[in-house]
């Protein structure tokens, strides 16, 4: 063997806890606790329980996409199974025929995922890719259009529904306020997190990557790149039975909703807009996605659009989601050159945030012109009232909307140059002028 | 002893063409054993055959006398045969680092268990890094695996290949495409990291291999023609006409 002492390798620590891998838990577990004092709101505490609920879903959809290169067309069929199977068990314990405490609910619907997991991903497993994706599209339109046909399970057309507050109470509380209920689920989030982060860093998890980006490669080495998906597989389907069992504790009802292909696609597209190549990008898709339903929605009809548009942008110019623009940064971060981003940011964002706003005000005022009720002029945007068929309401948002792309266009070349210098290792930028 | 690797009456056929006509070999234990032949002539088929990628359409593949018929590629891995690939084959999105680690998994006994940390275990990061002193690419060690330099990439997949720790090792090409100092450089590494092992090397470059090779078999056909040291392969006269003489004349 090689002289130990003399490796440089020998000098590495492994396994020890460090600090800077505690404190985003720490931070995280901390800014749950206190959210409630800080939004002390009905409507606040409803959305964040929401945000909650998509933040494990959109995590245990990434464990399949991002750990492990699996598109899938139908993740909301793992989430409804756990959601149906946690209602019969609320429904049980309301009828006295089991006790339990209703935080372990989520876990019994994890176990629902986990066992619809396992039987379907024996066969869908064996190809990744295309094949995959296909099997994934089929079997969620399969259980969508069963909700109809095995109504013992599903429901019907009413789907199930019932009363969280027959449980075992946990210290005095039966989780009949939302808020009681808001830490249930903050709970059960920051473990299934921690889980899966755990997990993506495990042997089979980072044989997952290796899967992901070869699988060829990965059976050369001793494993079978389908046993490995099918594990990643079954664990996703374990943690989206868990978002499950949080919606069905939460809404205290399910219905044929919860397992269709829109809410399928709409996780593959929270998960992507957040960003699939780090952890945390689920997480701030499933807040930015949130926050645009809930909040946007209040304002205009036209939020789908909006979010439609977002997506678009996002897979067109940052393919990384809102995450790799975040972690884009490290670099001059690390380089000490932020702040030579500061004024570029400022002179190109800004004029090119105002455009989009214009852009957005004119297909709102074009909105309101064709689909409000006759003889109403009147509509408020942007806190300003004014009449929808004004010609000059209308000259003022074209001239704004065209100005600040023009700015916005003319500072482009300034914001790339200050980049690339933001982005050169400090010392390698001795040559420039 | 039987033979490190033994290859029995082994036939491919692709539809009617014939790749592989009934080929013999054995390929004794720490023998370094090159295999040569015009292109078309089954080098990489016959690659392909022994480490599970294709099913033979005939004849039998032996490791340590034990039949691979019908195990897939990660099974015969498992019993201590790794490849390298013609055509780079790394994980190219994960740092050079986690390339060596996923590699030593298996071996190390880790199977597909996700109750261990992978950053826990000091036999796993210690014996990717002294893999990665051995190839020379410590210094690579956190970048992804997609931007080094091409030689680098090639360094890596021999790295790749030889961690597991398997006893019968065999690269494709591993000097394709590269320049002579670089071929040097590839050629020092072999001979390092596969001291005391079974290797078995497809080469274009008649200096790798008469440099690098015990023994020498020639492939043409499907068959093999000639087999023995390099000096009796390199005197053989059926050799010479089928393929040697022109590329012997520069040497």
């Amino acid at each position: 063997m090689t002289d130990r002492a003399e490796h440089p390798a020998a000098r590495r620590r492994y396994g020890g806890l460090t600090l800077g891998a505690v404190a985003p838990w720490v931070i995280g577990a901390l800014l749950l606790a206190v959210m409630p004092y800080v939004f002390a709101s009905n409507s606040a505490i409803t959305i964040m329980n929401q945000m909650a609920i998509t933040i494990v879903f959109a995590l245990s959809y990434n464990m399949l996409l991002g750990q492990g290169g699996m598109l899938s067309f139908g993740h909301a069929v793992y989430m409804g199974v756990g959601g149906f199977g946690a209602m019969h068990v609320m429904n049980w314990m309301e009828q006295g025929v089991i006790a339990l405490p209703l935080p372990v609910l989520p876990l019994i619907a994890g176990l629902f995922g986990l066992g619809f997991a396992a039987a379907i991903g024996i066969f869908s497993t064996r190809r990744a890719g295309t094949v995959f994706a296909m099997i994934s599209l089929g079997i969620g339109e399969l259980v969508a259009s069963s909700s109809v046909i095995v109504v013992a399970f599903f429901g019907g057309e009413e789907g199930v529904s019932g009363d969280r507050t027959y449980g075992l109470p946990v210290f005095g509380h039966d989780f009949g306020s939302q808020t009681e209920i808001y830490y249930l689920i903050a709970g059960w989030l920051l473990i299934s997190a921690l889980l899966m982060y755990l997990f993506s860093r495990t042997p089979v998890g980072r044989m997952a990557n290796a899967v992901r980006d070869n699988p060829e490669r990965a059976e050369f080495l001793g494993y079978s790149a389908r046993w490995v998906r099918y594990y990643s597989f079954c664990a996703s389907g374990f943690f989206a039975g868990i978002a499950g069992g949080l919606f069905a504790v939460n809404y205290e009802i399910l219905t044929a909703e919860n397992l269709d292909l829109n809410t399928s696609g709409t996780i593959l597209l929270i998960t992507f807009l957040g960003g699939t190549g780090f952890f945390f990008g689920p997480i701030i898709g499933a807040i930015v996605f949130t926050l645009l339903q809930t909040v946007l929605s209040l304002h205009t009809d036209l939020w789908q659009l909006y979010v439609g548009a977002l997506f678009v942008l996002t897979v067109m110019f940052f393919p990384g989601g809102l995450a790799g623009v975040i972690m884009m940064h490290v670099p001059p971060w690390r380089y000490g050159k932020v702040r030579a981003l500061i004024r570029p940011y400022l002179a190109a964002v800004l004029p090119a945030a105002v455009g989009l706003l214009g852009l957005a005000s004119f297909l709102e005022v074009l909105f309101h012109l064709r689909n409000a009720a006759r003889g109403e002029e009147g509509m408020t945007l942007l806190w300003v009232h004014f009449s929808s068929h004004d010609p000059l309401v209308w000259g003022v948002i074209i001239v704004v909307t065209v100005a600040a792309f023009w700015l916005a266009r003319r500072n482009a070349p300034a914001l790339r140059a200050a980049w690339d210098f933001a982005n050169t290792p400090p010392g390698a930028d001795e040559a420039r002028p | 002893m039987s033979p490190a690797l033994q290859l029995e009456n082994l036939s491919k056929s692709f539809g009617r063409t014939e790749i592989i006509r009934g080929l013999n070999l054995d390929i004794a234990a720490g023998e370094r054993h090159a295999i040569i032949g015009p292109n078309g002539a089954g080098k990489s088929t016959l690659f392909n055959l022994i480490t599970g990628r294709f099913a033979p359409s005939g004849g039998t593949v032996r490791l340590h006398g034990q039949s691979l018929r019908g195990l897939s590629p990660y099974q015969i891995n498992r019993l201590g045969l790794s490849r390298s690939f013609q055509i780079t084959n790394i994980f190219p999105r994960m740092s050079v680092f986690e390339n060596v680690r996923c590699a030593l998994l298996w071996s190390l006994g880790y199977k597909y268990s996700f109750w261990n940390m992978v950053s826990r275990s000091r036999a796993l990061n210690e014996g990717a890094d002294a893999i990665l002193d051995q190839i020379n690419l410590l210094a690579r060690r956190d970048l992804p695996a997609g931007t080094l330099s091409y030689a680098e990439q090639r360094a890596l997949e021999i790295g790749i290949t030889i961690a597991g720790g398997a006893d019968v090792i065999m690269l494709d090409e591993p000097t394709a495409g590269m320049s002579n100092t670089e071929t040097d450089y590839i050629v020092g590494l072999i001979r390092k990291v596969t001291e005391g092992k079974t290797l078995m090397i497809v080469e274009h470059d008649m200096g790798v291999v008469f440099g690098l090779a015990d023994r020498i078999s020639v492939l043409v056909y499907g068959q093999i023609i000639a087999s023995g040291p390099p000096a009796e392969v390199r005197a053989n006269r059926r050799v010479q006409e089928a393929y040697l003489g022109a590329a012997l004349e520069d040497m």
